[in-house]
């Protein structure tokens, strides 16, 4: 039997995806770890980013820490937590939450500096203060960066958490970890399909709520060219 | 229990040959991919830029490949293509291939008008003009995009342990097996980033032989 008829025969049986551990359960932990994990990223980030981006400070900082951690292998990151005791799903959680950092501090910090500097003179000139102009001018121009950066984010996070699976992780890069210890490849193609349909599925669902997110004004064609 | 230091230098000196053999594996395979991937993706970014329709369905396509993840990559390809080498050899360069495709059509798109517009005053023909005055105006984006390229490309180099091909991924992983041999991992991750950094400075530096018309600025 091939390799892709095995996959689609497993794919195929109702008990794969129902059963306790299953794809729907794997899928969940997946989808949750992926929450936990963009959530703590967002909160240090983004308020961080839009603070050195209304201050204008940090430039430099951000493109060094942005390139390191390019640079740095998740794989290796999430073996060394596990070696420190940091173990399964937390350490997962924790070395996704990292490497989600640079892109959200990213965009947060470019969205506030580039607030069109007439409406933020337009805000101080009405007499707001710092904070203000922040809050009411410059965040609600970034939101389109932001919501860029939040939906690379997420992807990127759906797709290092399988890595975590090769230390003893949850989520659906278990059925491919599984079927490559036990050689059965056809499980190791469809938990690969799977994964990579998440992947593309969130994609193209969060770039709709991009869209809609964005304030009407400041959609520009986010088609990449 | 026995000590498991962090980094222990004489792990690096008693393993020194294997660090080595590692090392060496995982940058040919690494340049292997890059080089590749440019062979493909700098004309196909130069014929993308002259055919204004072709352009979004190329690099969609190329940017659906790219939310892929790397280890799902992988796995789709290694049933059909064996285990080892060359499905992390094809995954790498699909993922090279994007950034360098973008950044070509990026730095073709961004050379000014006025520029063109001179060449073409001169009495440039078409050919001219692409081989005289965009392409060596585009080449900062292009080796830009090389460099990135590179940098991610040795730290997904790592995920083909996967497959059993993952170059100082594979060292990391035997570690992370030997009841967490922390000087293992640690000092294959350190090759690992030491390794990016050596090669992103080879290929600034041979960008900057190559545009000796720009301004000297740091890497």
């Amino acid at each position: 039997m091939n390799v892709l008829d095995e996959a689609l025969l497993w794919l195929n049986d109702p008990l794969t995806w129902t059963r306790r551990g299953g794809i729907i359960d794997l899928g969940a932990e997946h989808l949750a770890m992926t929450a936990i994990a963009v959530a703590l990223a967002a909160v240090f980030a983004i308020p961080l980013g839009a603070w050195l981006g209304h201050t204008g400070r940090g430039a430099g900082a951000m493109v060094t820490l942005g390139n390191a951690t390019r640079a740095m292998p998740t794989l290796g990151i999430i073996l060394l937590l596990a070696a420190g005791g940091l173990f399964g799903d937390t350490a997962t959680v924790v070395a996704a939450a990292i490497f989600a950092v640079p892109v959200l501090l990213a965009n947060s910090y470019e969205g506030v500096r580039g607030a069109d500097p007439a409406a933020r003179d337009a805000g101080r000139g009405m007499g707001m203060t710092g904070t203000r102009v922040l809050l009411q001018v410059e965040l609600p121009l970034a939101t389109g960066l932001i919501a860029a950066g939040l939906r690379t984010t997420i992807v990127q996070v759906v797709a290092t958490i399988p890595l975590a699976a090769l230390a003893g992780g949850g989520g659906l890069g278990q059925i491919i970890a599984f079927g490559m210890g036990t050689q059965r490849y056809g499980q190791v193609l469809a938990g690969g399909m799977l994964v990579a349909a998440l992947a593309l599925v969130l994609d193209g669902v969060l770039a709709v709520a991009q869209r809609f997110v964005t304030p009407e004004p400041l959609r520009v064609d986010t088609r990449r060219r | 229990m026995a000590a498991n230091p962090w980094f222990s230098w004489t792990y690096v000196v008693e393993n020194a040959d294997t660090l080595w053999a590692y090392t060496v594996q995982h940058a040919l395979l690494t340049v292997q991919a890059v080089a590749i991937a440019a062979v493909i993706a700098v004309p196909l970014g130069i014929l993308v830029s002259r055919i204004r329709w072709m352009s979004g369905a190329v690099i969609g396509t190329a940017a659906v490949l790219y939310t892929v993840p790397s280890l799902a990559l992988f796995a789709i390809l290694a049933p059909f293509l064996g285990i080892g080498r060359t499905p992390v050899l094809i995954g790498l360069v699909v993922y090279a291939l994007l950034v360098i495709l973008r950044n070509t059509v990026a730095g073709i798109d961004g050379v000014d008008p006025a520029v063109l517009d001179a060449a073409r005053g001169l009495g440039y023909g078409r050919l001219r003009v692409l081989l005289r005055v965009s392409l060596p105006n585009a080449l900062p984006s292009v080796i830009a995009g090389l460099r990135l390229a590179t940098v991610s490309t040795v730290a997904l180099v790592t995920v083909g342990v996967v497959v059993g091909y993952g170059g100082l991924g594979q060292l990391m992983f035997r570690g992370f097996r030997n009841n967490f041999y922390r000087a293992e991992i640690l000092s294959a991750t350190l090759a690992c980033v030491l390794l990016a950094v050596v090669l992103d400075v080879a290929i600034w530096a041979g960008g900057r032989a190559l545009t000796p018309w720009r301004e000297r600025g740091r890497p």
